[in-house]
């Protein structure tokens, strides 16, 4: 089957049989690799991508199924005028170690904020609920959202010294 | 993990959608958010040979009262019930259980109406239908016909949709007295199947006796369960403790749950129980 979608703003016509994943597509065809496969059982959220700007795991959308949709995947994050505030605020507040589960968090902090420009902890909790980090613990990441919240917002920057709890 | 082969069609009607099913037959399966079906197909639990998209198709996403009840169409993503002003001043049920569906992601892609038509009792809008009493209307070439959701669950992911046929629309009957209605499901981690669930909706008169209750029970039966004998027992009470105590007793005896992974037999009977009192408890502390 032929589709046909936009990935970071630019425009793929591609083969595919029906049962290849989007995260396959996105992966082995358009060669983007920042997008992770992790459980491939729709519980990680390693493979989170936006599409039509609603986060999605992409190793349970079929990529026929994105057919004429808009993906943004993390490569499409960061412009040439730098970093986004969510990939801004991942580094200065130290929320990752190994990075496998980063680019998901990140996709999916970005639709969070969207939708919710200033979300509580609870919120940030449960809104990156479907997304599991192995190694950081989620201390800094939620401060990495609250960071980029505040950035986004252009409001007073919060402290990203280390809290020893 | 990759599907086996299969076509894949995105009708823009329903009755191009008909047309796919009837020349099709069992081999073809409705494909809406996908998040049941797509797992199932990669771990090859589930083959069909032709996946009938129906995302394309206008008109089967929206959430409305209309003609004395809540309409919701069969391919209103979770996320549209959790973001609803419609559900989140009246319908609080509907607000728990969208918080405890699987995760943000799941939600924003998976439907009401394929939550129901998996016909999984361990879905979690199986027993919200049967706590509110729901409808399911069931399209085909031949017209719609409305099933009671009492007659809608047959056996494990079978239903009464049969073949050529789409559910298209969930009605719940809008309540005639203050109504109150609650659900918490118990999940050993987000994301999980419930160890054991419970949908709670009660209808009380001006008089302080409860005029209709609705009790459904998540995964401790081999379908989604209705607690009938608590459901009796409630209506005409005066929802004291004494009746709420009695009721969540005979909906932990009543249930049929199975040892696995998440408990045994004992726990999940308790459970029911607990979570049965608690949500009449927060249902009724909602209607007032």
């Amino acid at each position: 089957m032929t589709i046909t979608l936009k990935v970071n703003g630019t425009e793929h016509t591609v083969d595919v049989e029906p049962r290849t994943l989007l995260v396959h597509l996105i992966r082995e065809n358009l060669n983007m690799t920042g997008t992770h496969i992790g459980c491939d059982t729709s519980s990680c959220g390693a493979c989170t991508i936006l599409v039509n700007g609603k986060s999605a795991k992409s190793c349970t959308l079929l990529a026929v199924q994105a057919n004429g949709a808009e993906i943004i995947t993390v490569e499409g994050l960061a412009t040439t005028e730098g970093l986004h505030p969510i990939q801004e605020g991942f580094h200065l507040n130290h929320a990752l170690q190994c990075g496998f589960c980063t680019a998901g968090v990140m996709l999916r902090a970005v639709e969070l904020l969207e939708k919710n420009p200033n979300p509580t902890d609870e919120e940030i909790r449960w809104g990156i609920s479907g997304n599991l980090c192995r190694c950081t613990g989620y201390n800094n990441i939620v401060k990495a959202i609250h960071w980029a919240s505040a950035k986004m917002q252009g409001k007073e920057l919060p402290s990203t010294e280390p809290q020893f709890v | 993990m990759i599907a086996e082969n299969f076509n894949y069609a995105a009708p823009g009607t329903l009755q191009e959608a008909f047309k796919l099913l009837h020349e099709f037959g069992d081999d073809a399966k409705i494909l809406a958010g996908g998040h049941s079906l797509i797992p199932m197909m990669k771990l090859r639990f589930a083959s069909p040979a032709h996946l009938i998209d129906i995302k394309n198709i206008p008109g089967l996403s929206y959430i409305k009262e209309e003609d004395g009840y809540l309409k919701i169409g069969t391919m209103t993503r979770e996320v549209d019930l959790e973001e609803s002003e419609i559900i989140s001043s009246k319908y609080h049920i509907f607000t728990d259980a969208s918080k405890l569906i699987a995760d943000p992601q799941v939600r924003n892609f998976g439907t009401i109406g394929g939550n129901i038509a998996h016909g999984d009792a361990a879905n979690d809008h199986p027993a919200v239908m049967l706590a509110l009493k729901a409808e399911v209307e069931i399209s085909g070439q031949d017209g719609k016909r409305t099933v009671s959701i009492n007659e809608f669950f047959y056996g494990f992911y079978t239903t009464a949709i049969q073949h050529g046929e789409i559910l298209t629309e969930i009605r719940i009957p809008e309540p005639a007295n203050s109504f109150g209605s609650a659900y918490h499901k118990e999940e050993r981690k987000v994301g999980d199947y419930a160890t054991a669930g419970v949908a709670v909706a009660v209808e009380i008169g001006a008089d302080g006796v409860c005029t209709k209750a609705g009790i459904g029970l998540t995964n401790v039966n081999s379908l989604p369960m209705r607690a009938e004998r608590s459901e009796a027992a409630l209506v005409g009470s005066k929802l004291t403790d004494s009746d709420i105590a009695a009721a969540a007793t005979m909906a932990a005896e009543d249930c049929n749950p199975s040892t696995d992974l998440r408990g045994d037999v004992d726990y999940k009977r308790h459970l029911v129980k607990v979570i049965t009192k608690r949500m009449l408890n927060k249902a009724i502390s909602r209607a007032k």
